[in-house]
């Protein structure tokens, strides 16, 4: 209830991960989700003492990254070593300096990690995170959106599987005709809408031109994306249900196809608490287009490791960002690693497996080439406006086209208050 | 916490003058007793006002004006926090006044001794939850799918977690979370109020004829005045300054309720988000100088200073 309270608490905590801090330890912030490989890295490098520090990994955009660094710079001490963060916007601020405290992430090219490690990367992993030509991060995993859709009950149902977004809808009329129940995906989280549909559907809504943001709502490509939604939100095809929610596991054995990220193979249809899909029922496809678009998809988050500049031990952060980013066994956490023989070594590891049926490995491969690179990286998320305004409008039966320009406004909004230009 | 010191504080206050040297000894154990609460004010509280009022008036140590408040109120997200907080405060409030003394006076009116004891440690369970915790607890109530009482929110057309959060319904949902939280304690405090009611009063009012309703609002209730302006005092002080339960609700409703839902919020998101610390003091000495008004306004309507 009061902030007073909360702020003792967060320098208690400060302290105390302070006072932890021994000759040679590293400290590293990261989620739950990455709490294996770093403990994997505990049991590979025991001459590297690691302090470990769980918290939400900012996911939805929580800022938990942002707010925890902006206190160390205030208080001139405190900073971890290594943090990991679910958003790739992070850079915007990180790389910058705040009220007079230095940058906080480390510039990791020129000279900081070796030119021939980073060139492991697969092309473009690390756009997101490079201003000006130095490199403030490393993407723990990619995550281009793909199609996936459950061949066996495509089969049963006698449909074909869609290609382009013009052909999912009208599956969805199909589904929605002959056998209500099942549905084709899902828009209750805050990620799905922008990063799913508006990004793969190359609509012009979160742009960032130098110091300038941009959003349009009302350009063809978004109009068409808010019709789509509209109009699978109005037949059932869309569930407003997110997909780590219960109603949705509860349905799950009624879910046709869903577009959605590569993390969406370990973390929905490998996941016993998810769809827990059976053996040879899925594929994951290349993404979907529109029939008259380019092949183009989008991107859902993809962690990203950072480096501390006031790191009093670069060689053991350099030793763990090595580890984490390139081992095999570790590398991307379940998703598609950003590293590219250790994604190599996952495609490889997941085409053996035989779990999903068709080829796995030339689907992702085709979604990470295309990301269309028109979207932007500012130092604010879509997902923050969407879950305030968007989330509760659709649940109150309200339609996309109705709350686009509302949406657009909000971002417009956070873009003006942290500090862009808008248009 | 501090409500129950202070009201333990009031109430030696108001017991009988006894000799010289026993009011000495009492003295000194009560400067023993506030000396640490002092230090701790100085140090968490009266300081960190003094910085405030610098950053609020400064930027990058340079004096503003009032820039920072202009900025404050120009921002987009500053009066839809005001109305936020504005309804909340007016719902909890009456339910607190309404609902705390009536029960007070219910439980007070219990002739069984155990019941009515067992009345007040049920009423005060709740209070031992911390903000956070009561709001985790209550992230299950309002869900529909896990909710023990989903019967009872789908008969309020609640069909998901995200309506039940729902901009409309809020206020009354962080109104009952406070209560439900708060109002225990202040059962209790206004419970010992009673017992200062002479029981002389009570039975010559009840010789003349007069029923329980009678005697509550014609008795007991002005009686009560000074607790219940100091119950709204405090509790407006309180909740002015609503966070963990909008902020804990934005994590778990993955931002529906928005990060910018209270002032004490904006004020966290000015300082953490936007690493502007003289908005963010902007907008905490505005939520001062609107509670001390406030709170000067209740202690002369209520006669909180006045001897009795």
């Amino acid at each position: 209830m009061n902030l007073l309270r909360t702020t003792v608490a967060l320098s208690a905590i400060l302290v105390a991960g302070a006072a932890l801090a021994q000759d040679g330890a590293i400290t590293v912030w990261a989620d739950a989700t990455r709490q294996p490989a770093v403990e994997a890295f505990i049991a590979a490098h025991p001459e590297v003492p690691v302090n470990l520090v769980l918290d939400d990994g900012s996911s939805g955009a929580s800022g938990t990254f942002q707010t925890k660094i902006s206190l160390a710079d205030q208080a001139n001490e405190g900073w971890p070593d290594v943090v990991f963060s679910t958003q790739n916007n992070d850079a915007a601020w990180a790389a910058r300096e705040n009220n007079g405290a230095q940058a906080f992430a480390q510039v990791l090219n020129e000279g900081f990690l070796d030119q021939a490690f980073l060139d492991g990367f697969t092309p473009g992993a690390l756009d997101p995170v490079t201003v000006d030509g130095k490199v403030y991060g490393l993407r723990n995993d990619l995550a281009p959106v793909l199609f996936w859709y459950n061949k066996t009950l495509l089969d049963q149902f006698g449909y074909a599987a869609p290609t382009t977004w013009e052909e999912y809808q009208a599956l969805g009329d199909k589904l929605a005709a002959e056998h209500p129940g099942y549905f084709l995906g899902a828009i209750g989280d805050a990620f799905q809408g922008p990063y799913i549909y508006y990004w793969s559907g190359e609509a012009p809504i979160f742009q960032l031109e130098g110091e300038t943001f941009k959003s349009d709502t009302s350009a063809p490509n978004a109009v068409k994306v808010s019709n789509l939604i509209d109009h699978m939100v109005a037949n059932k095809t869309l569930t407003l249900d997110s997909v780590f929610g219960a109603n949705f596991v509860a349905s799950a054995a009624n879910l046709v196809a869903i577009p959605g990220p590569a993390w969406y193979s370990g973390a929905l249809f490998q996941n016993p608490g998810g769809v827990n899909a059976k053996a040879g029922d899925w594929v994951a496809a290349p993404p979907l287009k529109w029939a008259d678009g380019a092949a183009v998809t989008g991107n859902v988050g993809g962690g990203v490791w950072y480096a501390s500049s006031h790191t009093k031990n670069p060689e053991a952060v350099k030793t763990f960002l090595k580890f984490v980013i390139s081992d095999t066994k570790v590398a991307g956490t379940g998703g598609l690693p950003a590293y590219q023989a250790a994604a190599d070594a996952w495609l490889d590891a997941q085409a053996a497996s035989g779990f999903y049926a068709g080829d796995f490995k030339a689907a992702i491969q085709t979604a990470a080439s295309s990301v269309w690179n028109g979207w932007g990286y500012p130092n604010f998320s879509p997902e923050t406006a969407w879950a305030k305004v968007v989330t509760p409008g659709l649940a109150a039966g309200k339609t996309m086209t109705d709350l686009a320009a509302d949406w657009q406004q909000e971002m417009k909004n956070e873009a003006q208050v942290v500090g862009y230009t808008v248009e | 916490m501090s409500t129950i010191e202070h009201s333990a504080a009031t109430v030696a206050l108001e017991r009988p003058r006894k000799g010289m040297s026993v009011e000495r000894a009492q003295g000194r154990i009560g400067v023993l007793f506030a000396t640490p609460y002092t230090l701790f004010l100085i140090a968490f509280g009266i300081l960190p006002a003094l910085y405030a009022i610098y950053l609020a008036f400064t930027r990058k140590g340079a004096f503003v004006g009032f820039d920072n408040f202009l900025k404050v109120f120009k921002d987009y997200r500053f009066w839809p926090a005001v109305e936020h907080v504005g309804i909340f405060i007016v719902v909890w409030l009456v339910l607190l006044v309404v609902l705390v003394v009536t029960l007070a006076i219910l439980v007070h009116s219990i002739g069984l001794r155990w019941f009515s004891g067992a009345m007040r440690f049920i009423y005060y369970i709740p209070g031992a939850l911390a903000g956070a915790s009561s709001v985790m607890l209550w992230l299950f109530v309002l869900d529909p799918t896990v909710s023990p009482v989903s019967w009872l929110l789908q008969a309020l057309g609640i069909e998901s977690f995200v309506g039940a959060v729902d901009a409309s319904r809020l206020p009354i949902v962080l109104a009952v979370i406070a209560f439900w939280t708060g109002a225990g304690g202040w059962i209790v405090i206004m419970y010992g109020a009673l017992n200062n009611i002479s029981k002389d009063v009570i039975e010559a009012a009840r010789v003349d004829g007069a029923g329980p309703v009678r005697i509550a609002w014609s008795i007991q209730i002005p009686l009560m005045r000074k607790w219940i302006a100091y119950m709204v005092i405090m509790s407006f002080a309180g909740g002015t300054q609503l966070f963990v339960e909008p902020r804990v609700l934005a994590q778990a409703s993955r931002g529906v309720v928005g990060q910018d839902y209270s002032l004490n919020q904006l004020a966290f998101l000015y300082a953490f988000k936007q690493n502007d610390f003289n908005g963010s003091a902007a907008i905490s000495l505005v939520l001062l100088a609107v509670a001390v008004a406030l709170s000067i306004y209740f202690v002369f309507k209520g006669g909180l200073f006045e001897r009795a």
